[in-house]
């Protein structure tokens, strides 16, 4: 009795919807604080990339298509989801040694993160649309939409928060994303893939990877398919990396600085964390004969 | 001016209910006679480079020649700025930058309603200069460019003191130095797209106009003296590619905005990878214009014309895709043939000239060898407008290709000529798929007279501009800029200042 052996998990990876193990075949292994095996996640590769950005393509013209209600709808649901599964976020998120309360701090954060963003879908579009008041007969408005697909990159510090932070402005604006999880801890970011599984969060919208940015971020950069991306805590040289390969197809590149207790700062939820991953198009319509 | 006295030809007949009841455009029935525009703006056999509020000389003396595309004739020699002129106006803009940025945003904005005011003042005679430097129509100019320059810094100048209410909730600083790279195409109106909303944020700039056009820039950095806008606040560089070249690498520039090709534009945008320099860039374009049979067709061929042929197409937004609905691609392309014919290509100081010269012989070069593309590729070119030509100046007539391909590479790729590729479709789906098949996103044209679907339509198309009923319309109040490979940041509006404020 009480010897009985735990059932090791390995998380895969969510493309599409669906948990695929990585089609290299490859894990690797996530230590916890005392440099024991907290679990196996899969090691992605280039062409698990690919899968992910065609999912998230596939899905973009119909979630863009949802009203900005219903994507609210479902953002808050997330908000939902997520607090429901506190218990299990607040074990994965102690794995790297975080602090029980802290784990919970981030949590909140998180979830807090959600709510806010779900506000946002339907209010965007009202703060940084407008109507232009041209010199001519023309009835002229612009309105933001969303870039397309956003690749995030998570940083490792706040493996939860930081994600969900990154992720949520492309989302809440009608855009797809395939997520790089944190290198360090990406358990969360697997635990939240199975929370979003079972949300009302259609299929692809939110892709998840786990693996090594130094052998990842290249084929992120490099995809022409990828119309943005959203990165924080990725070192110098991964920046430039992001960004040259981010000009073959003109990608929009957003690394953030941010760092510390500032994941927590409300202006992480601003329209300005929003703006980058939208495209605005301005119509002119005559409205003299 | 007047209706002329060209031989009496024989007299069109139209008689309703015969067919064809078509007017014969080729009789010479709109001959007119010559408008040329009198003003001549005084020319300096040389010009330097405006650095700190002052004309200097290059470092070493070189100079290059500017010259009249209509005439072949040098009109000046200006300065080539080296990369130790770039590093003179960079420590220029650098010194002025504290000081701007800390005016109150009332005052800066009155030296910005100065220059606007300056530029309605000497507006014919930046038109006349627009048109000879770069060979553009002089009713563009006089109607177009130079009105709109000056709405740009008066629209601008308005938003200085007010940036905190253009982004809600955020406290807007300046970017600082900016470097600007500008085209040839609007040569005074790209350079207020540059600088007004700069300076409105509290920016400093070095800006370089493009080596085929530089003139009317030069005589936009006298206004700035003339106004007594502090020195330093804006400087202006002339040169090619290397000059460019130098301004994008150079450390003490803040940010690049940059206005040319998609080419040029992925090459600075890998320069800048690996520094903290912000990016905005306004590039090329390959247009969808869309025609349903329901449109109004008359207004419809109108705005094909006014899409693909203002400017002898020398337009980053220029439609030159055309999508005709099948059911009417018989009847648009006739008419298109017979608007065709009726363009007066020529003098571009002629006041009744529809197009002018085209900028450059390498230009030219380029159009040409679309042209021969087109045909080798097996489109079929429609070259129906006989303008006389002069003898000497660059020069290619309008024209179109039907039986075009989508793989052609006239269909495909940016020519920055009057030349347009028409296609066909059969439903609204088909249109809006194939006009977003291109790497580009720059602007679209939709014309229906169905409110609903016009809309519809206009929301699915991948472009930062969509105009609908109507083509090639510009305002400083309006956001213009591209999706995907047309480059990403907005220029006009308050969606403008955002390339020039750090939040």
């Amino acid at each position: 009795m009480g010897d009985r052996l735990g059932v090791a998990k390995t998380y895969k990876l969510f493309i599409g919807g669906k948990f695929p193990r990585t089609e290299s075949g490859r894990t690797t292994k996530v230590e916890d604080a005392q440099r024991g095996v907290a679990a196996h996640v899969c090691r992605a590769s280039r062409k698990d990339v690919r899968e992910a950005v065609e999912a998230a393509r596939k899905a973009q013209r119909a979630w863009a298509g949802a009203t900005a209600y219903l994507r609210g709808q479902i953002l808050y649901r997330i908000a939902e989801m997520l607090e429901s599964r506190r218990a299990e976020f607040a074990e994965v998120l102690t794995t790297e040694g975080t602090s029980a309360d802290d784990a919970q701090r981030e949590i909140d954060g998180a979830i807090d993160r959600a709510v806010a963003y779900a506000g946002w879908t339907d209010k965007f579009t009202q703060v940084w649309g407008g109507a232009n008041p041209v010199a001519g007969p023309y009835h002229n408005f612009t309105v933001p939409g969303p870039v397309g697909v956003v690749a995030v990159i998570a940083p490792d510090e706040r493996p939860l928060l930081g994600l969900v932070t990154l992720a949520l402005g492309p989302i809440a604006m009608g855009s797809t994303v395939l997520v790089l999880a944190s290198e360090a801890n990406p358990i969360p970011a697997m635990v939240l893939a199975e929370a979003l599984a079972t949300s009302d969060v259609p299929a692809g919208v939110v892709n998840i990877l786990t693996g090594f940015r130094d052998e990842l971020i290249e084929h992120v950069a490099g995809h022409r398919e990828i119309d943005a991306v959203h990165a924080a805590g990725v070192s110098a040289e991964h920046r430039q990396l992001l960004r040259e390969g981010a000009a073959e197809n003109l990608k929009r590149v957003t690394v953030r600085d941010t760092a510390g207790d500032a994941w927590f700062d409300d202006a992480c939820a601003s329209p300005w964390w929003i703006e980058p991953f939208v495209e605005s198009k301005t119509t002119w319509h005559p409205s003299a004969t | 001016m007047g209706v002329t006295t060209a031989p009496p030809s024989p007299t069109p007949v139209f008689r309703p209910g015969t067919s064809p009841a078509r007017l014969d455009f080729s009789s010479g029935i709109f001959e007119y006679a010559a408008a040329p525009e009198s003003v001549r703006p005084g020319i300096a056999d040389a010009y330097g480079l405006f650095i700190g509020g002052a004309f200097v000389d290059a470092q070493g003396g070189k100079r290059f020649a500017t010259i009249n595309p209509a005439t072949d004739e040098t009109l000046s020699e200006v300065a080539e700025a080296s990369a130790k002129d770039v590093d003179r106006a960079v420590a220029a803009a650098r010194d002025a930058l504290p000081a701007w940025s800390a005016l109150p945003g009332l005052e800066r904005g009155k030296f910005m309603f100065r220059i606007a005011r300056r530029i309605q003042e000497r507006a014919r005679e930046l038109a006349v200069l627009e048109t000879m430097d770069g060979g553009k129509p002089i009713k563009e100019s006089r109607d177009v460019d130079i009105p709109l320059a000056a709405a740009h810094f008066f629209y601008h100048a308005g938003w200085a003191d007010k940036l905190a209410y253009a982004f809600p909730g955020a406290d807007p600083k300046p970017v600082g130095v900016c470097g600007q790279i500008i085209p040839w195409n609007f040569p005074l109106l790209m350079a207020a797209w540059k600088i007004a909303p700069a300076l409105a944020c509290g920016n400093t700039v070095v800006l370089k106009p493009a080596e085929t056009t530089p003139l009317t820039a030069l005589r936009l950095a006298e206004i700035c003296a003339e106004v007594g806008l502090p020195a330093g606040v804006v400087n202006i560089i002339t040169g090619a590619g290397e000059t460019g070249a130098a301004l994008v690498n150079h450390p003490g520039v803040d940010k690049i905005a940059f206005t040319g090709s998609t080419d040029v534009g992925k090459r600075i945008a890998k320069a800048v990878a690996g520094t903290d320099k912000a990016l905005t860039l306004e590039l090329g374009g390959k247009s969808a214009n869309i025609i349903f049979e329901d449109a109004s067709i008359d207004q419809a061929v109108e705005g094909i014309i006014e899409g693909i042929y203002f400017n002898q197409g020398h337009v980053c937004c220029a439609g030159s895709r055309l999508f005709v609905q099948e059911s009417i691609a018989d009847r648009v392309i006739a008419k298109l043939r017979d608007r065709l014919g009726t363009l007066r290509v020529g003098d571009p100081l002629d006041k009744n000239t529809d197009l002018g010269a085209i900028n450059s012989p390498a230009q030219l070069d380029t159009i040409q060898r679309f042209l021969k593309l087109g045909r080798d590729e097996g489109a079929t070119l429609h070259e129906v407008n006989g303008s006389a030509l002069p003898d000497r100046g660059n020069w290619c007539r309008p024209s179109f290709f039907t039986g075009v391909q989508p793989s052609h590479a006239i269909a495909r790729d940016e020519i920055f000529g009057p030349v347009l590729a028409v296609m066909t479709f059969r439903t609204p789906e088909e249109a809006i798929v194939r006009a977003n098949n291109t790497p580009y996103g720059l602007a679209a044209g939709v014309w229906t007279d169905k409110g609903s679907k016009i809309f519809e339509v206009a929301s699915k198309l991948d472009a930062g501009v969509v105009w609908l009923n109507t083509y090639n319309k510009f305002d400083p109040t309006s956001p213009f800029g591209g999706f995907k490979e047309s480059g990403f940041g907005r220029e006009g509006g308050r969606h403008g200042l955002r390339a020039y404020v750090r939040l």
